[in-house]
């Protein structure tokens, strides 16, 4: 009996360690081992490329836009789903998980949809000379779309189980809202936002479909880490899309660093 | 001193305070009692401006407030479940309410340091809620109130999450707390030692309406209904009327007025007996008569499970209170 149970716990080691490997950890080794597979000079020759380095900037630059963008409108849209007195909550949370339910692609074609040349808005812009779709706007508004629920999801649940007690008491003891907020509820929820807001950058880095759709995909001016690594490859530069995904990988890791040094429970106190 | 003027309070399907009239007085340390949905906890919180009442005015030293958010009522809350600041020491915990009103840094740690020494957690000052016990706790939340000089302070079920033993040397110290600080008090409670060890006035509360109010000598001796008997101290209920078990008077022969009953338990409880007494005109399946006797009086009787005495309440000793 004992046996059995054990070969059974052993089993399911193996089965899950293994489905790991096949799906996430040979597939990753294998672009960083075929990277660097002719030495890093050649990797370093494909990173910096006018090109590479350019998409490399715009990719920062989209995500620094979205991901502050997105904490403070998910940080508002927890509020709202947690202490609002609103009516039409369920509403509300079904529309801030739409951007998972969506297909980054389908996202993408909407956004033509309402803002390109033929689209909703497209004749109001152009006649007023602004240009979204092909151009920065477009990405960001995408990347910003793909990525707003993270915030508000994490911090929900940690709003619900803080509770509104600090905050009244703090009203009892005189704070505003305004002061209540900034000292009391934002600290006791900092654990939840930046959880929320490395996974924003993780998603925003990333993203690929919708942007894909909007960008245009010019060399040097529309083109995204994820675009470049996709032309590459299509043009059969495998050394220069796995150098390009090296660099996807080495920044995904080192948000991930940041995440688990942000951990809360390798603090001493909450 | 609060006057509630007939306060009304509806949730959306729930009644919670029907006209509510109650007048406490400036410096008093006023109880209010009752079981769990009575509406205590709300009136507190509409005093307190964290509930805003449907109709019906608060006023608070003759100004009406009934509009005033929290913040400006000059009010002190502690809460059942101390809301401390988790991610402030104690000392910036205690010292919220006076930084949020900007007073000098010299001041503030004075006044706090004070406070601590008060409540007694002086040396406390650097850590942090989550290091602290219950009771600790729930004393920084009374000192973090207490730090604005509030005009009033209110207190919900304070000491409710606590375990029995910390429980009373709390309140025992509250009381000891309000005799010098003297601010206008109202505790919110559902355990009627509590509010009888502490108070000096209880409001006795039942379904959302003020059952009875007044000191509390006055309820337990003169309770002006079953219910505030009853929930004032352990009863008997003894031909159609209520009595206190240790009110009941039993002999072994028959009296005038006295019931005929049979022993079916003796409990000794040290210095009390308690004696399970079944009537002789009871239905069956009825609840036993408990009476409390002094252990002396046991050993007179010789009392014993199945043996029979006559019981009889002490007349004219329960004014006003008659099975309904």
């Amino acid at each position: 009996m004992r046996e059995q149970s054990r070969t059974t716990r052993l089993g399911l080691r193996v089965l899950a360690l293994g489905y790991l490997a096949l799906l996430l950890g040979i597939p990753v080794g294998l672009v960083l081992y075929r990277t660097f597979e002719h030495g890093a000079g050649a990797v370093w020759s494909s990173v910096t490329t006018p090109a590479a380095i350019h998409a490399f900037q715009l990719t920062l630059e989209i995500a620094a836009i979205a991901v502050p963008l997105n904490t403070v409108l998910g940080v508002l849209t927890a509020l709202v789903l947690v202490r609002g007195r609103v009516r039409g909550k369920p509403v509300l949370e079904a529309i801030v998980d739409l951007p998972f339910a969506i297909s980054p692609v389908v996202v993408g074609l909407s956004l033509v949809l309402v803002y390109g040349r033929t689209g909703w808005l497209g004749p109001w812009l152009t006649d007023h000379g602004i240009q979204i779709i092909f151009s920065l706007p477009g990405m960001v508004i995408a990347t910003v779309f793909v990525s707003l629920p993270f915030v508000a999801r994490e911090v929900t649940p940690v709003l619900r189980e803080i509770g509104d007690e600090q905050e009244q008491a703090a009203a009892t003891l005189g704070a505003s809202s305004w002061q209540a907020f900034w000292r009391i509820t934002l600290p006791a929820i900092r654990w939840g936002v930046a959880y929320g807001v490395v996974l924003t950058v993780a998603r925003c880095i990333g993203e690929f479909g919708a942007v894909s759709v909007v960008s245009g995909k010019v060399a040097g001016e529309s083109e995204t880490l994820t675009l470049l690594v996709e032309k590459r490859f299509g043009n059969f530069d495998l050394a220069g899309a796995y150098a390009a995904s090296a660099l996807l990988a080495l920044i995904a890791l080192a948000t991930l660093l940041l995440m688990t040094r942000l951990n809360p429970r390798k603090e001493g106190r909450p | 001193m609060i006057t509630v003027e007939s306060v009304d309070k509806h949730y959306e399907d729930f009644h919670a305070l029907r006209g509510v009239d109650l007048e406490i007085a400036s410096g008093s340390l006023t109880a209010l009692l009752g079981p769990s949905g009575s509406g205590k906890s709300t009136l507190l919180r509409v005093i307190a401006g964290l509930e805003v009442p449907s109709s019906g005015r608060v006023i608070l030293d003759g100004e009406d407030v009934t509009n005033l958010a929290p913040q400006q009522r000059g009010i002190g809350f502690v809460f059942q479940h101390y809301a401390a600041f988790e991610h402030m020491s104690v000392r910036d915990n205690v010292a919220f309410g006076l930084k949020i009103r900007r007073r000098p840094k010299a001041e503030v740690k004075e006044k706090v340091d004070e406070l601590l020494r008060v409540v007694g957690l002086d040396g406390y000052q650097q850590r942090y809620p989550s290091q602290l016990s219950g009771g600790q706790r729930q004393r920084m939340a009374l000192a973090r109130a207490l730090a604005i000089e509030p005009a009033v302070l209110l207190l919900d079920e304070p000491f409710g999450a606590l375990d029995a033993k910390v429980r009373a040397e709390l309140r025992t110290w509250l009381r000891r707390l309000h005799d010098e600080v003297h601010v206008t008090t109202v505790l919110v409670t559902h355990d009627q030692e509590e509010a009888l060890d502490v108070a000096d006035t209880i409001a006795v509360m039942d379904a959302g309406q003020i059952a009875q109010a007044g000191r509390p000598r006055d309820l337990y001796d003169a309770p002006a209904s079953e219910f505030v008997m009853s929930f004032l101290g352990p009863v008997a209920r003894l031909g159609g009327g209520l009595v206190r078990p240790h009110d009941l008077d039993l002999s072994l022969e028959h009296r005038e007025g006295a019931t005929e009953a049979q022993v079916q338990r003796v409990v000794h409880l040290g210095f009390e007996v308690r004696v399970e007494l079944l009537p002789a005109d009871a239905p069956a399946g009825a609840e036993p008569v408990v009476a409390q006797i002094t252990r002396a009086e046991a050993e007179t009787l010789e009392l014993q499970a199945g043996d029979i005495v006559w019981v009889r309440a002490p007349l004219g000793q329960v004014p006003g209170v008659v099975a309904a």
